[in-house]
Parts: structure tokens; sequence; C-alpha cells
């Protein structure tokens, strides 16, 4: 039976939903020149839901209403970063969201929903709370995207992200029904007891493979990667934003409870698995992203080979490469927020700042833009000494432990393959001449400068400084 | 004698392929009307299986819940879309064929059901509602707010997503509509309404029509 104790255990969440449901109340009665206050107030409720989360933190892991929710430390630092992305999220997309009037109460509330989703999946003990968290994350998700909804091209976004989506939710619910009925047990902790010997372990297998798939959707790895080019290019960048960032994280701790906590004792079969998608994705990524001309399809690929270094780190199967990736896929969450807060901060009414030749010129213009933007770039590329460096050198590593030295090799080998794009970016910033007659600057004001360029800088210094972080990273997976 | 067990799986298979099948017809049939039949069958056919696994309660759920308010409501819709009085009565007529089909086909796994039920109860495994002594919906019931009360609350602030994502898709603000204000409507004064108006109870009589004194100001 559940008890007081549960519910302080989940206490985060249940203040979350409450200070949603508070925020929606309230927007539908506010004048709409006192909206500008809902913005403050969302991003206060997310840093009081970070305080909540690490204040709250008990030094073992706890599990809450009979093992459905598991509070640990892999859940504690996924959290806090997802909130952390999401706050900055607010904060880059108001002057966006204001030129287009798209200014929405129901972007934030959606947001903070979306937020929840992400904190029940990463927390989830069992097959039940993994879906019913992803289910709100993804629907959320299907909402922001048809945000805009006179353009055709988010609608199209929406349907297209919609329906795989949902093909996606099918295929992992197909799976979890087969280990289900290998087990007999939906709870992880008792799934991976049971894992080991069941009368029937092809038929796990099979599940296995099904939720293999699942969790490659949602990540956005090749070849079930057919959603995120359009999705990134066809939703306000507002949105593009929320989805690169925050998400990422919660499919690292999707893949991270159900291949681990759960199906553990199965590494050897999925191993390979992962290794061949990683493989599948970094070569996608990378290549195709060379003949993108639209900004945020190139980072769309971009996301893709990202996810396949990630999946570099979870081919470990140890607390090393779990570390290596959860440290990854904290890099890539703030690499992304900066990039597309970058794209957001560029653009004005009228002005998406969405292909690459828009940024033509950009040093003359506005060099602190321009400066900021190719330290994302060599960042995302893994140029050190900056963050994205030593991310990709931690999971290459990792993948080297494992006995997996091709991987690595292919891993790095597209690197220098990726490089080539990000420096065509910068190329065209500092090189190329800009167009008569256009005007590009960084938009809105002071604070979100502010915000911005304190995102981009920490990218440098936790390149130098990336220790405590990735100890923090490798604390949680001993213990 | 069939063997009773033999039976059970004879029909959970049979039951499993009408529902592949008729779901393969909901995507795959280009008449709108035959595609929602089939879907209807499919949900059918999946409320048999649940009743052999002795899932009572969601069987009927399924069935009044989807087949008897969700579906019919689409059937409403799918023919509305085309308003033509002429076509909906040839309609009736063209699609009578797929309705019998699905009807019998409804009949059939019923009356395999009624068999499997007849033949032996003890086929069916260990059920955990009749280890507890209760009946399927007070277990359900039990387990839902018990051991499942973390995904079931979960469900429920899914449904809210689903709220608000509805309004902010379809609600528009649209300028210069003509429409009820209920709040002007119920603030609204006697005084702004009627005038009384003072008039002398007898009006003397005129003596020429046109020189008439207006009373009313």
């Amino acid at each position: 039976m559940p008890n007081l104790n549960d519910i302080l255990i989940l206490l985060p969440e249940l203040y979350l939903v409450a200070a949603a449901c508070l925020l929606l109340l309230l927007d539908a009665f506010m004048k709409a020149e006192q909206r500008p206050l809902l913005h403050w107030l969302s991003i206060a409720v997310l840093l009081v839901a970070i305080y909540l989360v690490v204040g709250g933190q008990p030094s073992q892991p706890v599990t809450a209403f009979g093992g459905m929710f598991v509070r640990d430390g892999v859940s504690e630092v996924l959290k806090v970063f997802a909130l952390l992305c999401t706050a900055l999220v607010f904060v880059y997309a108001k002057p966006y969201l204001t030129d287009r009037k798209l200014f929405v109460g129901e972007y934030y509330t959606l947001s903070i929903f979306a937020v929840i989703g992400i904190m029940l999946l990463v927390s989830a003990g069992n097959l039940l709370t993994v879906y019913l968290g992803l289910e709100q994350l993804t629907l959320s998700s299907y909402a922001l995207v048809a945000l805009n909804r006179d353009s055709r091209l988010s609608s199209e976004a929406a349907i297209k992200y919609f329906v795989l989506g949902a093909l996606a939710s099918g295929m992992l619910l197909y799976g979890m029904s087969m280990v289900y009925g290998a087990t007999g047990t939906l709870d992880l902790a008792r799934l991976h007891l049971a894992a080991g010997h069941t009368g029937m372990p092809h038929l796990l297998v099979f599940g296995l493979i099904f939720m293999i798939v699942g969790i490659a959707f949602k990540l956005g790895a090749a070849p079930f990667h057919m959603w995120i080019p359009d999705v990134y290019q066809g939703s306000p960048t507002a949105v593009t934003i929320f989805i690169g960032s925050a998400p990422k994280l919660a499919a690292f701790g999707m893949a991270y409870r159900l291949l681990e906590s759960g199906l553990g004792d199965l590494s050897q079969h999925w191993q390979l698995m992962l290794a061949c998608l990683a493989v599948l994705s970094l070569a996608i990524g990378n290549i195709v992203a060379i003949v993108q001309t639209n900004l945020k399809r190139l980072l769309a690929y971009s996301t893709i080979s990202h996810m396949g270094y990630l999946l570099l780190g979870l081919v470990n199967a140890g607390p090393e490469g779990y570390a290596a990736a959860l440290f990854y896929a904290i890099s890539y969450a703030l690499m992304g927020t900066a990039a597309f807060g970058i794209i957001l901060a560029l653009a004005r009414a009228g002005f998406e700042c969405e292909e690459i030749d828009d940024l033509k010129g950009l040093n003359q213009r506005s060099p602190w833009a321009a400066f900021l933007m190719m330290l994302v770039m060599f960042s995302l590329a893994g140029v050190p000494p900056l963050f994205g460096f030593f991310a990709k050198l931690l999971v290459l590593q990792a993948a080297i432990h494992a006995g997996f030295l091709w991987l690595a090799i292919v891993g790095a080998v597209f690197a220098i393959i990726g490089l080539y794009y990000y420096l065509r970016v910068v190329k065209v910033m500092y090189f190329d001449k800009p167009v008569e007659g256009t005007e590009i600057r960084l938009q809105g004001d002071a604070s979100v400068r502010l915000v911005l360029s304190l995102n981009v800088l920490a990218l440098l210094v936790l390149g130098f400084a990336w220790g405590p972080l990735f100890g923090w990273c490798q604390r949680v997976f001993v213990g | 004698m069939i063997d009773p067990q033999m039976f059970q799986l004879v029909c959970f298979y049979a039951f499993a392929a009408v529902t592949v099948v008729a779901a393969l017809g909901v995507i795959t049939l280009r008449n709108t009307v035959h595609a929602v039949l089939s879907l209807v069958l499919t949900f059918f056919s999946t409320a048999c299986i649940w009743l052999l696994a002795e899932a009572e309660f969601l069987a009927i759920a399924l069935i009044v819940v989807y087949v008897g308010a969700v579906m019919v409501l689409f059937l409403f819709v799918v023919m509305m879309l085309d308003i033509n009085q002429e076509r909906l009565r040839e309609g009736f007529i063209k699609f009578l064929p797929v309705g019998i089909i699905v009807a019998l086909v409804m009949l059939g796994e019923m009356l395999a059901l009624i068999g499997v039920r007849a033949m032996h109860e003890a086929v069916m495994g260990a059920n955990p509602a009749t280890v507890a002594g209760m009946s399927n919906t007070e277990w359900l019931g039990h387990a839902l707010y018990t051991q499942f009360l973390l995904p079931f609350e979960i469900a429920a602030l899914i449904l809210t997503v689903g709220v608000v994502a509805a309004v902010v898709l379809t609600l528009r603000h649209r300028t210069g509509v003509r429409h009820q204000q209920a709040s002007q409507q119920v603030r609204v004064q006697p005084a702004s309404r009627i005038r009384v108006v003072k008039m002398a109870a007898e009006v003397p009589a005129a003596p020429q029509p046109e020189a008439g004194k207006e009373t009313t100001p």
C-alpha cells in the first residue's frame, strides 16, 4: 500500500504537476499584457524543482509505490540537467515566441508536462512506468511541434512525428509484452533476476529486439531516424530547441532502465545490436549532413550522429560505458541548447535564420555571435579543448575497453568526416561576404544574451574542468 | 467429444487471426465505412481474447466504450463527411454485405466463447481474482488503486495533456465574430433594458388628431 513515504520520494514530480496545473489556470485568467509574468514563473518553477531533486536526494537508491518508481543517482543527474536545459530553453524561446505571436501559456505548460514525463521515465522501475512516462513526454512534444498551426510545414512535421512515434510506441509495447510473457513480471528489478533463467530465452530475445527498436526510434538512431530531420526543420525553432535537448537525456535514461536495470543479463545479445545502430547512425548522420543547406536540418543530422556516439558508450555495458554515455548525453543536451539558442537569438519576425547562407559574414555584423557559434560548432565537432571533445574521447575509450576496437575506429573516422560540415558553418561566418541589404544581429534583451553567452562559455570551461562532472557521472553507476 | 483445452486454444488462434485480418482491413480498405466496420471487428475480437483470459471487466468495457460509443461516433462522422442524402441511401445497400459479414463473424466468436465456458471452467489458468475470492471487477479496482496507483495517476496526467493539446490546437479567437457574452448578459441591470415612463392615466380627448399631444418623451 502506498504511504506518505512514497509521496515524499515522488515530491519533485508531484510539485511539478501541481505547478503546471496552477500555471495553466493562471494563464486562463491572465490578461494578455500580464503574460510575461508567466515566463518568469515557469523558469522559477523549474529552478525550484532542481532544488527539490538535489535537496531531497536520498543517500541510497530508494523505490516508491512497490518498485514502480526508483530514485537513485542516475535519475538525479538526468533530472537536474533536463530541468536546467528546459529552463534555458524558456529563456531563449521568449523573444522568438513573442515575435511570431506564438507566445501562449500552453507552450510553457506543455513543456513542463513533457519534463514531468522525462522525470517519470528516467525514474521508472517498471515497464509500465517506462511506457507511461514516455507517452507523457511524446504526447506533449507532438502538441508542441504543431503549436504553429498556421504553418503547413509545422503541421506536416507534427503528423509525421505522431505517426512514427505511435509506431515506435507500438513496437516498444510489443517487445514489452513478449518480455512479460517470457519472464512473467513487469518489474525491472525482478525482470533482471528472472531474465537469467527463463524457460523461453528465444521469446525474451525476440522481445528485446522490439524494445531496442523502440529505444532507437526515441533516440533517433539510424535506421529509425526518419522523423528527426523533418521534425527539427518543421517545428518552430523554439520547439526544436526543446526537442533537441532534454528528451535526449530521457532517451538515455530509458535505454539505461530497459537494457541495464531490466535486461542487463542479456548484454551479450544487445551489445552487437547497439553497435550496428551506432555504425549506421554515425554513417548516415555525418554523410547526409554534408549536403544540407538548412541549418536546422544540418543540426538534425548532427543529432543522429551524436546519438551514434552515445550508443558507443552503451555498447560497453558496464559502469564505465554508462558513465561515458551519460556524460555524452549531458554534453549533447547543453551543446544542442546552445546551438539552437544562437539560431533563436539571430532570428526575428520574418527572418528565421534557418539557412546556412543566412549566416554569411556574421563575423562582420556581430563578431560576438559569430564567436559563440564557432565555439558551439567546434564543441559539436569535438575539437579540443572543448566540452564535446572529452565527451567523444570518453565514449570511444569505453568502446575500446569493451573490446569494440573496430567500433571506436569507425567513430573516430566519422568524427573527422563530421568536422567538415561544422567547419563549413564557421567558414561561412568568417570568410564569406555578407549579403547586401540584409541585417543580422543578436536579438533579445540583455538577460537573454547574457544567459546564452554563459551557456556557450560553459562549454569552454567544462572542456577544461570536466573532471567533477564526469566524477559525478561515474559515482552514480558505481554504488 | 472435443478436448476442452484444445478447443480453447483453437478459439484463441481463431480470435487472434480475426483480429489481425480485421486490423489489416482497417488500414488497407479504401472505403472509410468499411474500414471503420473492420475496426469494430478488431475491437470485438480483442474483447473475445480478453474474455478467454477471464478479464471480463476489461472485455465488457472495451465493447461498451469503444464499440458502443467511440466507433458509432466514428461511423457517424465518416458517414456525415459527404452529406448527400441520395448517396447515403445508396450507401446503406452498399455497406450492408460488409456489415452482415462483420456481424456474422462476431456471432461466431460469441458462440465459441459460450462453448469454451460451457465445456470446462477449470481449463482457464490460475486467476488472481479467483484466488483472492473476488469478482474480476472488484479485483481490478483493488489492483488499480493499490499496486498500480502510480501508473493509474500518470495515465490521468496523460489525459490532462491530451485536453490541453486539444484546446491549444483547435481553439481560435476570431475577431469580428458576433457571439454572446454571458458575463455581460448576467450582469445586466433592469434600468438598461426597460424604461419606466410616467404618463397621465387619462389622455384628454383631442379635438384634432393632427395636434395630438405627445406624452412619451
